[in-house]
């Protein structure tokens, strides 16, 4: 029917657009004006809903991380006031390179995600350095020390690096000796659920409590282990048993916990703390 | 309601239920069954997508063509979940990580693509409403049931609340491991269908083949 085909020699776009629709449903023209259709309203409510909602997920987002950041201080209980108790932790930035506070900046504000992707305020990493598979290095990272008075009690480190699919995300929480694990949370991964996905698992994170990551001159010696972690070998006390099936995540998780803990980590920082000028 | 309308509603839910009768969708059925709360938000969750899914094929169902009907279905569906996955990050957000891909995969559930195709192509919006209720309902049904005997026996819980003590807290109740696994779900439905199957003996299929006597067949 060309005559319905060619909807042009109606007056307004308004009836240009109803004669399109009045076409037979197997019409080329109906076909392509439907899909076309349906594409823009489809794509206008998903917009809509996700730039409508990002603030809500995002407060929900940095909640989230707080609550993993009061997990690894032991100050999180159910049903806390997450914000409120947050005040407890001083959060600093620190210049990686320097091992040095940086002063006038609000650091809760920071985002490691965004600094690590832009050049200007990151290292790009060479291949030989890049232990943990992550490019880029932030030049600056955010520190959130717990003190009970003038005393640092514990040092929460955000640490990352790549396993066998993902950038796993954690906080290392340190003693104020900056060589001793407190604890650790893995709270941002995407390894093989039940292999790699393991080192989400309470149970195994439990098992990192006590260990020494650097050795007297502070050099990272922190693996995971192949298998279990024999106590009568010497390196056992900075060592936690491996994850079975996932080798590769569990060399991951050596690599970056080595990463962060080297000279372009934490290292520089960590030795600060150690000599007592840092905290 | 005329009966008609009814039959919409209720048939789904133990007669021509999607997961035990069609057996439908039962890979969610596995996966967000080992605890109560993430069962209840995922029957919310797949119930609205569907009756979202239902009225508005149903609505723009004379003006589909039918050589892209089934894209156009996959469309719709596909944003109406997003849009699902959107506000359960915004207003459930620890329930949603718990959900992870699976309420990205209702996109996939044959339970919304099968209604659509079959029933709001063909019929006005408001049985397809009556019958998008009818369908979620049946799914809920069975996923709630479902998971309330795994958390009861798995975990001694329901909805986070202890039911059974446990034994390593002091009480008398030994989780049974095997219903936090899948296969534990697996055993449950196949029960569930079986006594369903009792109960209505006319859901019985005929046997597609006679399981032989172990004679030797005669030519």
């Amino acid at each position: 029917m060309p005559e319905n085909a060619s909807p042009s020699k109606a007056g307004s776009p308004l009836d240009s657009l109803k004669a399109v629709f009045a076409l037979p449903n197997n019409h080329p023209n109906k076909i392509i004006a439907v899909a076309v259709a349906l594409c823009l309203v489809c794509s206008l409510i998903v917009s809509a809903a996700a730039v409508g909602l990002r603030p809500l997920q995002e407060r929900n987002e940095s909640l989230a991380l707080k609550r993993e950041i009061l997990k690894v201080a032991g100050l999180y209980e159910p049903g806390l006031d997450i914000e409120q108790a947050f005040k407890r932790l001083d959060v600093r930035l620190v210049e990686l390179d320097t091992g040095e506070y940086v002063s006038g900046v609000d650091a809760t504000a920071f985002d490691m995600r965004k600094a690590a992707a832009d050049p200007a305020q990151s290292l790009a990493l060479g291949n030989d350095d890049d232990l943990a598979r992550i490019r880029t290095r932030a030049n600056t990272m955010p520190v959130y020390l717990l003190r009970d008075g003038e005393e640092l009690k514990s040092l929460i480190l955000p640490v990352y690096g790549y396993g066998l699919w993902s950038t796993m995300y954690a906080l290392l929480a340190l003693e104020p000796d900056g060589r001793t694990v407190a604890d650790i949370s893995f709270y941002d991964q995407r390894e093989t659920a039940g292999l790699g996905g393991e080192v989400a698992n309470p149970r195994w994170q439990a098992g990192w409590s006590g260990k020494q990551l650097v050795d007297a001159q502070g050099v990272p010696v922190f693996r995971v282990a192949k298998g279990s972690v024999d106590p009568a070998t010497p390196a056992a006390g900075s060592q936690v048993d491996g994850l079975s099936g996932a080798t590769l995540t569990s060399n991951g998780v050596t690599n970056l916990v080595r990463f962060w803990m080297g000279d372009l980590g934490y290292g520089p920082y960590l030795q600060r703390v150690r000599d007592g000028r840092g905290g | 309601m005329s009966s008609q309308f009814k039959e919409l509603v209720v048939d789904p839910i133990v007669d021509k239920n999607p997961i035990t009768l069609q057996i439908l969708g039962i890979c969610s059925a596995l996966a967000v069954t080992t605890q109560l709360a993430p069962a209840i938000i995922m029957s919310i969750a797949l119930t609205v997508v569907l009756i979202g899914s239902n009225v508005i094929i149903s609505l723009i169902r004379n003006h589909m063509p039918g050589s892209i009907r089934i894209i156009i279905q996959m469309t719709i569906i596909a944003s109406l979940v997003i849009v699902v996955d959107q506000v359960l990050k915004a207003f459930a957000y620890e329930l949603s990580k718990q959900l992870s891909v699976f309420v990205g995969l209702i996109i996939t559930n044959c339970i919304v693509l099968g209604r659509a195709e079959a029933f709001a192509t063909q019929n006005p919006p408001w049985p397809s409403f009556l019958d998008a209720v009818g369908h979620g309902a049946g799914y809920s049904a069975i996923l709630i049931v479902v998971a309330a005997i795994r958390e009861l026996f798995g975990s001694g819980q329901l909805l986070g609340y202890e039911i059974l003590p446990l034994v390593k807290n002091g009480g008398w109740y030994e989780p049974n491991g095997l219903m936090l696994l899948a296969p534990g779900a697996f055993f449950i439905i196949g029960l569930m269908i079986w006594g369903i199957r009792s109960w209505r003996p006319k859901q019985k299929e005929a046997a597609d083949f006679r399981i032989s006597d172990g004679q030797p067949e005669r030519h």
